[in-house]
């Protein structure tokens, strides 16, 4: 990075006084962003020249991590923001009406600020509450179960002054740091594991560890099977020894909490429950690779779990188990799933756009600011903690041959006991199915929009790293939905998310999108099939990280298992064109400027 | 790094690299030609345009930034990853406007010599992108067209590691993910027509151009008129 401060940074006393409190440090980039956000409501020109002359940066690489997050804004925003959940789940819960009560109440569309500066409204990606839908952000507050009465009820609160807690939650400002998170969400625990979620003994794995040798512990781990619980299910205990064997400095522990894969809630749920457990497995983890500092990533839509988790941090630090040479700090994010994949999650943290890294190096050699780092999940944390309470023997018995203990899932969607289920590795989805209420789905999307789509011939599939890997979600679908619009609406989120960094990911995802739309619309061929197979094939085999190597699952999941949906909506191309190419709409503008119809093309021109 | 030198496979070629070289520039040295656009010779590796894509040891890699590894089977030059390259360098072309006839960069341009390499000469499927960005002219050297720009990176590197300045950098995310410049316009940075990232070397397209150079060297004369993109290292080959 270049040594030269942003052009024409004016004296700004507000944005100084920030950028002191995170001693200048160009690595805390995303909290200065944050904070100037709140305090401004967006990020102006004059803003970015100061952050740049604080820091020591160019003016260009301040606006690129100001310009990369979605809850960071270029253009002045309201006082209250209200930012809609978007995802399908949401949409076939009846958002529509919600947004309408919304928009009327305030007289703004979403995309838009009011006049006054009072209101912005807005979309977003999934924000984890799936179990309780519709829901919205309002501010920091999570509004869950929205009618459009309540819409209606929130709006006019919000109208009348009343700020976002009070709005959402009359009595809010009297509740406590824990009770206000509880009062806000529901946790929808339906099945308790041995585990995670039933009854837990507090520190008594970190009271293990700390009587065993750093290489111990590693071994015990390894001895567990415990395999990575984000998706890509990679062998914790060998992640730690690569990390632990590197000469260095430092080393680093991050637990990645940026539940952003759409369809799953288990984290939310862990940090409101055992955050404890996740925070002790982390200090495990830290003894077992020699770290002295940790971070929590904490994905920007669960910010109003961040007073609860630094209460536990303090009340840990307090008992004494926490800040006795090793401390955990919380990075908050600010709305981009990609920043899950740990290359892009340790970008976050020190400060820049979340663009992956180049691999090799891994993190576990080369990590956060060039030292090892260990980058695990909520839930693998919290596994650590109970495997080295109760032994990896008692672990490694649960589950299948190549995937042990307990895991959680998050089922969404047409059933009727949404929530968090932990089971052994190994069940049949039609188990879980049963046990959610969800026996007559048609369609199952496993391990959310990166994972598969399966239909009722796979029902007696198995979840484990053998048959259907992944990190838990499981969104259901009733024969009343539609397949292609959910496909579409998946390919959205990943021309939404994708970071830009690579080729095939930025461009191609696009393509699939507009090519989903071409089915939808009936406009397709059996070529299109092939084109679709084909631009999958490219985008998997070329990506750089993790997020453009699944983005085409939806499609390739869907045309694996539902073939009939795209064959019903295919017609052999017309006139003789080329398959991709639509001559109705490319004349459509040549016919409003002519002001009539086409000679060739319309049967009849004179109308 | 140091260490003993070792040998790989790129296609049955048999090459030896130093210990820390990436593929590529093991490759180069041995006068094979791995195809590639947003890495260029003095610049830090990206691994963004993804063009230079190889398997190895059956795994897809970008060949510049992937390090060479001793007995490693690297499959470049065949028709399966020169269609996946085309794909590539076709979707390059859909998401700007790329209007070689008219572009003054025509003949010198990688973006259109790499699509002669790789023979496309078949209608695309793609749709067009069309984007419609403002150009800066605001510069009395030199002009910006973003809307042919391919996100390579080149001139942000060039700007940053070699003049010191840091001129250009990305702001977006995704499909707005894009070059621009630091401050209002290009006239209000301290680019100068002499700094590296402005020469004819760093930006691959039409994108960055010089004023009052035009058409000094007429088309038929021009760099890729002599040859395909990728001879000069061919060439180099015993």
């Amino acid at each position: 990075m270049i040594e030269t401060a942003g052009v024409g940074a004016a004296q700004d006393l507000e944005i100084a006084e920030i950028c002191a409190r995170f001693g200048n440090d160009r690595h805390r980039m995303l909290d200065i962003l944050l904070d100037v956000q709140e305090a401004r409501r967006w990020i102006s020109p004059a803003s970015m020249d100061a952050i740049a002359a604080a820091v020591g940066l160019t003016r260009i690489a301040v606006e690129g991590v100001a310009s990369f997050y979605s809850f960071l804004s270029l253009a002045p925003k309201g006082r209250v923001t209200i930012r809609l959940c978007d995802d399908i789940v949401d949409r076939f819960a009846g958002l529509d009406a919600v947004v309408a009560a919304f928009a009327e109440e305030l007289g703004i569309a979403p995309g838009e600020t009011s006049a006054d500066g009072a209101f912005s409204l807005e979309y977003t990606p999934c924000i984890g509450m799936c179990d309780q839908v519709p829901a919205a952000m309002i501010n920091e507050v999570v509004a869950v179960r929205l009618t459009k009465a309540r819409a209606r009820e929130i709006a006019q609160r919000l109208k009348a002054g009343i700020a976002p807690g009070e709005a959402v939650l009359p009595g809010f400002a009297e509740l406590g740091v824990q009770e206000r998170v509880r009062a806000q969400v529901e946790n929808n625990i339906r099945q308790a594991g041995e585990v995670l979620l039933g009854p837990v003994m507090q520190d008594r794995g970190l009271q293990a560890a700390m009587a065993m040798e750093p290489g111990a512990i590693i071994d015990a781990v390894e001895a567990s099977g415990l395999r990575g619980c984000g998706g890509a299910g990679f062998t914790t205990g060998r992640k730690w020894r690569f990390a632990a064997g590197t000469q260095a400095d430092r080393r680093i522990v991050i637990c990645n909490a940026d539940e952003g894969e759409p369809g799953t809630f288990k984290d939310r749920v862990m940090l409101t429950e055992r955050a404890d457990l996740v925070f002790e497995g982390m200090t495990i983890a830290a003894r077992a690779v020699g770290a002295l500092e940790g971070i929590v990533y904490l994905r920007g839509e669960y910010r109003y779990l961040l007073d609860h988790l630094h209460a536990v941090l303090e009340e840990r630090r307090a008992r004494g188990v926490l800040g006795q040479g090793f401390d955990i700090r919380i990075q908050l994010g600010a709305g981009a799933y990609v920043c899950g994949e740990e290359g892009a999650l340790i970008s976050s943290c020190e400060g820049l756009p979340g663009e992956p890294k180049t691999r090799p190096p891994f993190p576990v050699t080369r990590g956060y600011l060039g030292f090892p780092t260990v980058v695990n999940n909520v839930e693998t944390f919290a596994h650590v903690a109970r495997l080295l309470d109760q032994g990896p023997g008692w672990f490694h018995a649960m589950g299948t041959e190549r995937s042990h203990g307990t895991k959680l899932f998050s089922v969404s969607g047409d059933c009727e006991r949404p929530g968090v289920y932990e089971l052994p590795y190994g069940q049949k989805v039609r188990d879980l199915l049963a046990l959610a209420g969800a026996e007559h789905a048609a369609a199952v999307q496993v391990g959310g929009p990166s994972g598969t789509m399966i239909g009722r011939d796979s029902f007696d599939r198995c979840l484990s790293f053998d048959d259907l890997a992944t990190g838990g979600a499981i969104i259901v679908f009733s024969s009343q939905r539609n397949i292609l619009e959910i496909v579409d609406y998946y390919m959205s989120f990943f021309v939404h998310e994708s970071c830009g960094y690579c080729t095939p990911c930025r461009v191609g995802n696009v393509f699939l999108k507009k090519a989903i739309e071409k089915f939808r619309k009936g406009q397709a061929s059996d070529e299109d099939i092939t084109y679709l197979k084909e631009l999958s094939g490219t985008i998997i085999e070329t990506s750089r990280c993790g997020l453009g190597m699944t983005s085409p699952n939806p499609v390739l999941s869907s045309l694996e298992n539902f073939p009939l949906v795209y064959a019903a909506l295919t017609r052999p191309s017309k006139d003789g064109v080329k398959a991709t190419f639509d001559i109705q709409s490319a004349i459509d503008g040549a016919r409003g400027i002519a002001k009539r119809r086409s000679y060739i093309f319309d049967k009849d021109f004179s109308k | 790094m140091t260490g003993e030198s070792f040998v790989f496979h790129i296609d049955g070629v048999a090459v030896t690299a130093k210990p820390g070289q990436t593929i590529m520039e093991a490759a180069d040295a041995a006068g094979i030609y791995i195809p590639r656009l947003c890495d260029v010779e003095g610049l830090r590796h990206q691994g963004g345009c993804r063009v230079c894509t190889v398997k190895a040891d059956g795994r897809s890699v970008s060949a510049c930034t992937q390090p060479a590894a001793p007995d490693l089977k690297v499959e470049n030059d065949t028709p399966a990853r020169n269609r996946v390259r085309r794909d590539l360098v076709e979707m390059l072309f859909h998401e700007g406007n790329h209007l070689c006839p008219i572009c003054e960069k025509s003949g010198n341009c990688e973006l259109q010599a790499m699509a002669y390499r790789l023979e496309m000469t078949v209608a695309t499927r793609f749709p067009y992108l069309e984007p419609c960005r403002e150009l800066d002219a605001s510069h009395p050297d030199i002009a910006l067209d973003t809307n042919r720009c391919i996100s390579c990176g080149r001139c942000i590197r060039a700007s940053q590691d070699v003049d010191g300045k840091g001129v250009f950098g990305y702001v977006g995310r995704g499909i707005h993910r894009r070059v621009a410049v630091n401050g209002a316009d290009l006239a209000h940075t301290d680019a100068a027509v002499t700094d590296h990232a402005m020469s004819a070397a760093v930006c691959p397209v039409g994108c960055i151009i010089r004023k009052d150079e035009g058409f000094r060297v007429p088309i038929g004369s021009r760099h890729f008129d002599h040859g395909l993109i990728g001879h000069e290292i061919e060439e180099k080959r015993e």
